[in-house]
């Protein structure tokens, strides 16, 4: 069954995630992110 | 199966708690499903990309708002935040229709046959005739402005001219044809649409 799949495809589809940057971007985006909440508010703070 | 779903959960509280180095275990574990997911609906690269990314800032944001209540469900949950970001983007698209920049010319991009089809022919035809009617319905003075205006594109002041009358007069009696043109149009329900 395998065979019926050109190689090209299987090494697309292994090559299908996002670029390093990305996550990184990701990650950091994650760190900067702080959310505080005051009694039925929320206020989102990036620190950069 | 069973085990990485658990520690999905234990990673998401962890999270949740603020161990930052657990959402990177959870984006290299699953980046590569919801990136292959999003580009099998997409086709573009760069699309995916930004995709991939809007899932995650949706992701970081609910998780860090304490809003996420579906422990075990990660994966699931993050492939819908995908999904309907997926079809956010087709709907986007559908209205802003854009020039894609793959390097592949379609000739169709830039050549629409924009003559009307046989339906809206008719259509069109009958709206016409309708207006045509409504017109004759008007008296005669305000008819007569309405038709050099509109059919003859005349400038008020040729009307003026032509017809002997003031401009204010021409103006005041396209004025009413308009107005009466839109009573008729109301009192007998008219719709006129193309």
């Amino acid at each position: 069954m395998a065979k019926l799949y050109p190689n090209k495809f299987i090494k697309e589809s292994n090559d299908l995630k996002p670029k390093e940057e990305t996550v990184h971007f990701l990650l950091n985006y994650s760190k900067a992110l702080s959310v505080t909440k005051y009694k039925n508010m929320e206020f989102e703070s990036l620190l950069n | 199966m069973k085990q990485n779903l658990t520690l999905d959960a234990t990673l998401v509280s962890s999270y949740i708690k603020g161990d930052e180095s657990a959402l990177e275990v959870l984006i290299s574990r699953h980046k590569q499903k919801i990136y292959s997911f999003i580009y099998s609906k997409v086709y573009d690269k760069d699309v995916a990309e930004d995709i991939f990314q809007d899932t995650f800032i949706k992701v970081i944001k609910t998780l860090k708002r304490g809003k996420y209540n579906e422990e075990g469900k990660f994966l699931p949950w993050v492939m819908r935040i995908a999904h309907n970001l997926v079809i956010d983007f087709f709907r986007k698209n559908s209205r802003m229709p854009k020039f894609d920049n793959t390097g592949e010319f379609s000739i169709f991009s830039v050549l629409s046959d924009s003559s009307l089809n046989a339906e809206k022919q008719i259509i069109k035809e009958q709206v016409e005739t309708d207006v045509r009617r409504l017109v004759d319905e008007l008296p005669e003075d305000q008819k007569e402005v309405l038709l050099m205006r509109i059919y003859n594109d005349m400038s008020f002041k040729e009307i003026s001219e032509r017809t002997g009358v003031s401009i204010n007069t021409a103006l005041g009696r396209m004025r009413y044809a308009l107005i009466n043109l839109r009573k008729i149009i109301d009192k007998h329900n008219i719709v006129l649409t193309n």
